[in-house]
């Protein structure tokens, strides 16, 4: 009693982390797939939306404005928009990861927020780690986000009218879930109540999906001027 | 081509030349901190957009709806520090009770 027993799983503390992180994430693959059947997309679109753009907050965007009755341009940008930080997190792999050619290709696609975190959480276990972090968490999440992104928007399609299920309340839900984290300041926490009331204000005046990517312009405006 | 194919097709070709470009580009390029902010801000204030117009609005028009009722349990669910899962599944709950029996 009183000792730290651990139970040993024969795997290494790299592919643990990976692993913990990519079945939590992928799971909400499910609210993904069932949101954008409840915004009128096929099953297909859902999955190819997950195997392609691969990027949670961009592909959730992207139904949501369509779902509001915007259009393709609008929920492209919005949806863009949001996948600028993948970029930036390819700016801080490259130097860590050394790859050229086709496992560039495939680094890039599984570049996202959670690859990226475990990667990072690795550095004092050495540069190997950090690859094995980035690699292990990317095709883990990738696998589970897609498999469970079929399963939610074949559970959708089976519904009929998705109000009855709530699924109309899970987007918001989702959306809410995905900027709680990062509301970490005063500042953060005033720009997020902004944008939110000035584009339920404008939808009236605005052509559908406008109102969501104008609020783009105010964290612009917000971050050059501090 | 229908909205629904331009906007998933459109939508992944952009992101995956963002991800590319990422790992192709000097790191001095992206690494000013105006830029970093603006990176940081731009999901919020997106995202918390799309909450709020998710939740009040019907195509153009202003509405309240169940769907106030599951915002309100995610952003309760949320206090109580819930994971993920949860506050979904409390918003789907608390809002599909709401309009299947009131």
């Amino acid at each position: 009693m009183g000792q730290n027993v651990r139970v040993s799983t024969g795997l290494s503390p790299t592919l643990r982390d990976s692993l913990s992180v990519s079945i939590t994430v992928g799971a909400y693959g499910v609210a993904f797939g069932a949101a954008a059947v409840a915004n009128g997309f096929s099953v297909l679109q859902a999955c190819l939306l997950s195997l392609l753009t691969f990027s949670g907050a961009s592909q959730f965007a992207v139904v949501g404005v369509i779902g509001a009755g915007g259009s393709s341009i609008s929920a492209i940008a919005t949806a863009s928009l949001l996948g600028t930080r993948n970029a930036l997190y390819g700016v801080i792999m490259a130097p860590r990861l050394h790859v050229k050619g086709f496992k560039r290709v495939v680094a890039a696609q599984i570049t996202i927020d959670e690859s990226t975190g475990v990667a990072l959480g690795q550095e004092q276990r050495g540069s190997d780690a950090v690859k094995k972090g980035f690699w292990y968490t990317g095709f883990g999440v990738f696998i589970f986000w897609n498999l469970f992104t079929l399963a939610g928007a074949l559970g959708a399609q089976a519904m009929g009218d998705v109000r009855s299920f709530g699924l109309d309340s899970a987007v918001p839900a989702a959306f809410l879930g995905l900027v709680w984290p990062r509301l970490t300041s005063q500042g953060e926490r005033l720009l997020a109540i902004t944008c939110a009331v000035f584009a339920v204000a404008v939808t009236p005046i605005l052509p559908a999906g406008l109102p969501i990517i104008a609020t783009a312009f105010i964290a612009i405006a917000v971050g050059l001027r501090r | 081509m229908t909205t629904f194919w331009i906007a998933t097709l459109g939508t992944s070709a952009i992101a995956f030349a963002l991800k590319y470009s990422g790992h192709s580009v000097p790191e001095r390029w992206l690494s000013h901190p105006k830029i970093q902010r603006i990176n940081a801000l731009i999901p919020i204030a997106l995202l918390s957009a799309l909450v709020s117009v998710q939740t009040f609005t019907d195509k153009t028009s202003l509405v309240i709806d169940q769907r106030i009722v599951g915002l309100a349990v995610a952003i309760t669910a949320l206090l109580l520090k819930a994971p993920f899962p949860i506050v979904v599944l409390s918003a789907a709950i608390s809002s599909a009770l709401v309009y299947n029996w009131l």
